[in-house]
């Protein structure tokens, strides 16, 4: 039988939505992200009582919250293959580049939901008026787009590591640093009212590395991902 | 006419050696049995064959026609059933073979799909999720996966493992079908197992 051909976007997606339905089914890193990031808005909100945050401090909360609850779950997206010994399946069936955007939108994807969750709830129990709501969600989605990048790699580098444990988020530090910064800097000048054109650095900063890192995924993956 | 062919091939864990100089050579309708003590390297071997694993040294070329065949255009003419081989547990039979041939690009319908879950005595039960199998039916349904791309080459690896003697009277026609098809590979300890190959090797002497 021969193989028909069918885009990579289109086997990309069939990836992502087995991904999907199986997240679904098992809760297997939507359960511990989103618990992650209310615990620890929670905690936040409690220790604040009346008084309320700086947007400097605000912003920076806001993204430690984004990043330690993605390192909590987004490195599951290769672990479980490992764990559930699947991998062998779909490096038989699928080639390296499919693999990788499928496991990249299916990052996104839980990143989104934390985010859908995380906002609302983050606006309330920190009381932080977000003032340029357009100028808060265009840095929320390109800084998504580039932590969904680099955490989808390096995830795929430590499932192959024999001690998991902490090096995701080790790992992880360095790289999304620069990502870090420019996020950060973005919504507080957005938490603060500013508009796109004072915020347009960092909006550059954070599209060069979403394009950087996942051209670099897509260049490394085959090296990383075959045995 | 496809060919498989190892040249010099040679694997080693760290240092120690799995085998070394392995020199193979088949065509179509040609089957072979690799057969070995627990740890001589057949299973290492097959997962060489079928790109899974790179070897230390040599290599494993796949022709078709006079024509050397890419790593995935040799893929896609593979099928392969072994016990390192997991099904996703939480999805159903047919989710798993309708999501594992749209990610190779294959358009079967549910329709097909269903009578390949039937040819291996899955009738029924092809919307149950796969974690509620046994172990021989999980079996089967990697049969039915294998098959499911109609291989140049396949390669099995304790191929009655698990199975009930209907499960064995299936490989029985499948391996027959198979031989009249293109090329059988299998690595197994069962003496029964012999009589599916033209040739047997042993591994680890």
């Amino acid at each position: 039988m021969a193989i028909e051909s069918s885009s990579w976007a289109i086997r990309s997606a069939w990836l992502l939505a087995k991904d999907l339905k199986s997240e679904f089914r098992t809760r297997y890193a939507l359960n511990a992200i989103l618990m992650f990031a209310l615990t620890t808005l929670a905690v936040v909100s409690f220790s604040l009582g009346a008084s309320s945050l700086s947007p400097k401090m605000a912003a920076s909360l806001f993204w430690l919250v984004i990043f330690f609850s993605s390192m909590s779950g987004l490195a599951q997206v290769f672990v479980k293959e490992e764990e559930s010994r699947t991998v062998n399946l779909l490096r038989l069936v699928a080639t390296p580049g499919i693999v990788l955007c499928g496991k990249f939108l299916y990052n996104l994807a839980l990143l989104l939901i934390l985010e859908i969750v995380v906002v609302p709830v983050f606006a309330v129990l920190v009381n932080v008026p977000i003032l340029n709501l357009w100028l808060f969600l265009s840095v929320l989605l390109v800084g998504s787009l580039g932590l969904a990048s680099a955490t989808t790699i390096i995830a795929a580098i430590i499932s192959r590591a024999r001690v998991k444990g902490a090096l995701f988020a080790v790992l992880s530090f360095p790289i999304l640093l620069p990502l870090l910064i420019a996020a950060i800097d973005g919504t507080y000048l957005s938490l603060q009212g500013e508009g796109f054109s004072a915020c347009w650095s960092d909006l550059r900063l954070l599209i060069s590395y979403a394009v950087v890192m996942f051209t670099a995924s897509l260049l490394l993956f085959d090296f990383v991902w075959s045995e | 006419m496809i060919s498989l062919q190892t040249k010099e091939l040679g694997k080693w864990f760290g240092t120690r050696k799995i085998f070394d100089r392995l020199d193979l050579y088949l065509e179509e309708k040609g089957s072979l049995v690799v057969t070995g003590k627990n740890g001589s390297g057949k299973t290492t071997l097959l997962k060489i064959l079928c790109g899974l694993l790179r070897p230390t040294k040599g290599e494993v070329l796949i022709n078709f026609g006079e024509r050397n065949l890419t790593r995935q255009e040799s893929r896609n003419l593979l099928g392969l059933v072994m016990p390192d081989l997991e099904l996703y547990g939480e999805l159903t039979a047919l989710e798993n073979l309708l999501f594992l041939s749209r990610i190779r690009g294959l358009n079967l319908s549910r329709g097909e799909l269903e009578m390949k879950i039937d040819q291996v005595g899955l009738a029924g039960r092809e919307d149950d999720p796969v974690f509620s199998f046994s172990s021989g039916m999980k079996q089967r349904l990697k049969y039915a996966l294998a098959l499911l791309f109609d291989p140049r080459v396949l390669l099995l690896d304790e191929p009655t493992a698990n199975l009930d003697e209907d499960g064995i009277l299936l490989v029985d026609r499948i391996v027959s079908q198979q031989k009249e098809r293109g090329i059988l590979i299998l690595a197994t300890n069962e003496k029964a197992d012999l009589k599916y190959g033209d040739r047997v090797i042993q591994l680890g002497n």
